[in-house]
């Protein structure tokens, strides 16, 4: 398996001439290509710092975070922008979408950024909202959708630009149980289907239950890593054997 | 393209906003093309007063003749030079004249005046003249007979047909003095004039003052007036230095410099309009930012270029200000064509003190397309000017920081 996430020894500290506060300390985190991974934790955890990290929207005060080899902690702003373009996908809590534009308009706007043809942008669309199961949305706006269409239309956004991996920050939160479930089915599928490799902040159980990898964040630091446990219990088993 | 039709999605997001912001744009337009134009009538309209009375937009004179205002500073009338100056661009017409001063007496009454020997029909044609009379008729070219101003006519008693009797220095120290029928007499708004002006026909002004073929100097008038200043300018380097060419302005500097100190003050009402305009952008514009915060940090956080989104926002500010200017002179440029066609009438005392000085109670507009246009590029670069704040704050923008709730 190829790693595409592999978080070094990473910090981030507000307040740091005054009364230090770790958001997250310390974290090592490795994600292999095709993970399917749910990053939980109460409130205030460290969740989404990490997360944004992780993405490129924030930079860590100590450690390295590499990409598929990259370390983007060395990257500029400008060059962060066009790297999360072309290697990751967003899906956030909610006002995901733009407003003015048509549900269809919104996916391929990704793909106009990435200066895709019309004929690439138009298969890619057909691809997509086939596998969201919106082909008979595509020329509403957000505003006609309902929140679990509206997620579902990101998550085809966030795979318009073919990302390397899709970051979800708690993107069931607003969704009533039927539009969870829906969401979660479409995201395992993609995952399981397509290799697509999902790291997701959730409260949610329902997301958690789904997950096939848990990482639990308390203070900023990850206290339990279901994929460390299933290693450790392979070793165990190799062992016997 | 894509970015041009997402703007004008975004400008159209929410209508009332968009409506608002153009509405003021519009009439900010509006007033201030109304404004700049009444100013421009207003001061075309004193100025085409007061040139009309006496000095015309221009004169041409010897060299030195302004400084020292004598006969002797006169020159040969050549039909070559006048045909030159005719030749001019933008010049419409020429008058020669015969200045000098005399002593008129009639009685035992005697005055100073102005004795202007004229071509009686260049003259009318240039000053209107003959519009002012209001006794006794015209003068012809061969005439030796004059025109009094009203004012001296009453302080010399003299009425039309009476004889006036002139005394004065000719041509190079000459002795020059006549008996003249006063023909007609003509009213000027301005006192000065109305109380020392004399008119007599040229070859009579020649003859009295002895300066055969002479003239002090050529009164110009010119197609475009507002273009006469600039036309004096290019005379200037196209005329012989013996000719000193002299506009209005040079002439009469206290109106040119009124005019100046009420444009100026004019500006200042016109900047604080600016203001309030600038004012009126600028919050629609905060409101906006405010109300994107969350999607121009999500745009920044999927991928989309500062620089992008920069001209997004730039576009669509550019647009709603355009839009709004647009309309604004197409609106306006009926209006002022209305007031230049039927200007505003002042009423009251005001107008009474406008007309004793021979001047219309009327406020026209000026039809320039140059304040149209000017107007609108300083509407224009206000809103590009406010747009930058946009810009500043996407150069600013960190994408979590706009996505907090």
């Amino acid at each position: 398996m190829n790693t595409v996430i592999d978080a070094h020894n990473i910090s981030k500290v507000y307040n740091p001439t005054t009364i230090p506060v770790y958001a997250v300390n310390n974290v090592h985190l490795h994600l292999q290509k095709g993970e399917f991974t749910a990053l939980v934790g109460p409130s205030g955890s460290g969740k989404t710092t990490l997360l944004n990290m992780i993405g490129g929207l924030d930079r860590p005060d100590e450690g390295n975070i590499f990409i598929n080899g990259i370390d983007i902690t060395k990257l500029s702003a400008n060059e962060l922008i066009s790297f999360r373009l072309q290697n990751i996908g967003f899906v956030f809590q909610s006002f995901n979408l733009i407003p003015v534009l048509t549900a269809k308009e919104n996916v391929e706007f990704i793909m106009q950024l990435q200066k895709a043809s019309k004929q690439q942008r138009e298969e890619r669309v057909k691809t997509l909202f086939a596998q969201i199961g919106l082909q008979d949305k595509l020329n509403e706006r957000p505003s006609r959708l309902s929140g679990g269409q509206q997620q579902r239309v990101a998550v085809a956004r966030a795979l318009a630009s073919r990302p390397q991996f899709v970051l979800a920050d708690e993107p069931t939160a607003n969704l009533d149980t039927k539009s969870a479930f829906n969401l979660l089915d479409i995201m395992a599928r993609l995952n399981r289907e397509e290799n697509i490799t999902f790291l997701f902040s959730t409260h949610d159980q329902r997301v958690i239950d789904r997950a096939r990898r848990v990482i639990t964040l308390v203070d900023g630091r990850i206290v339990q890593d279901t994929a460390e446990v299933s290693t450790q219990h392979e070793e165990a088993a190799a062992v016997k054997t | 393209m894509w970015l041009l039709q997402l703007a004008w999605k975004n400008m159209w997001r929410n209508r009332y906003r968009t409506l608002i912001t153009m509405a003021a744009i519009f009439f900010a337009v509006i007033l201030s093309v109304i404004a700049s134009s009444l100013k421009e009538g207003i001061f075309n309209n004193l100025v085409k007063n007061v040139v009309s009375f006496y000095t015309g937009y221009a004169q041409v004179h010897k060299r030195g003749y302004w400084n020292e205002q004598i006969l002797d500073n006169s020159f040969e009338t050549a039909p070559a030079t006048e045909q030159k100056i005719l030749r001019q661009k933008n010049v419409a017409g020429i008058t020669p004249r015969l200045e000098s001063f005399a002593l008129v007496s009639s009685g035992d009454v005697t005055k100073g005046s102005l004795v202007a020997g004229i071509d009686v029909e260049k003259e009318t044609a240039i000053t209107g003249l003959k519009d002012k009379l209001v006794q006794g008729i015209y003068l012809k070219s061969t005439d030796t007979a004059i025109l009094l101003a009203q004012g001296l006519a009453e302080r010399l008693k003299l009425k039309v047909a009476d004889t006036a009797v002139l005394i004065g220095q000719g041509y190079h120290g000459a002795t020059a003095a006549g008996k003249y029928v006063v023909k007609g007499i003509v009213k000027f708004g301005s006192p000065e004039l109305n109380d020392k002006a004399l008119f007599m026909p040229l070859a009579a002004a020649q003859d009295f003052y002895s300066a055969y073929g002479m003239v002090t100097s050529y009164v110009l008038s010119f197609n475009n007036t507002a273009a006469a200043e600039a036309s004096v300018i290019a005379m200037r380097s196209s005329m012989d230095s013996s000719y000193e060419v002299m506009s209005w302005g040079d002439m009469i500097p206290d109106i040119k410099q009124h005019i100046t100190a009420d444009s100026n003050n004019m500006k200042y009402v016109q900047g604080i309009l600016y203001m309030l305009i600038c004012f009126g952008i600028f919050g629609t514009l905060l409101m906006m930012m405010v109300e994107r915060k969350f999607e121009i940090g999500m745009l920044v956080a999927i991928g989309m270029k500062k620089i992008k989104l920069m001209v997004l926002l730039t576009v669509e500010s550019i647009l709603t200000v355009f839009a709004g200017c647009i309309i604004g002179l197409l609106v306006s440029i009926p209006v002022i064509y209305y007031l230049n066609r039927h200007p505003l009438r002042i009423g009251g005392e005001t107008a009474k003190a406008y007309e004793r000085f021979g001047f219309e109670a009327i406020f026209p507009t000026s039809t320039d397309a140059a304040i149209f246009i000017n107007q609108g590029l300083v509407v224009i670069a206000m809103g590009l000017l406010i747009s930058l704040y946009p810009v500043y704050k996407v150069i600013r923008l960190n994408p979590v920081a706009a996505m907090k709730k």
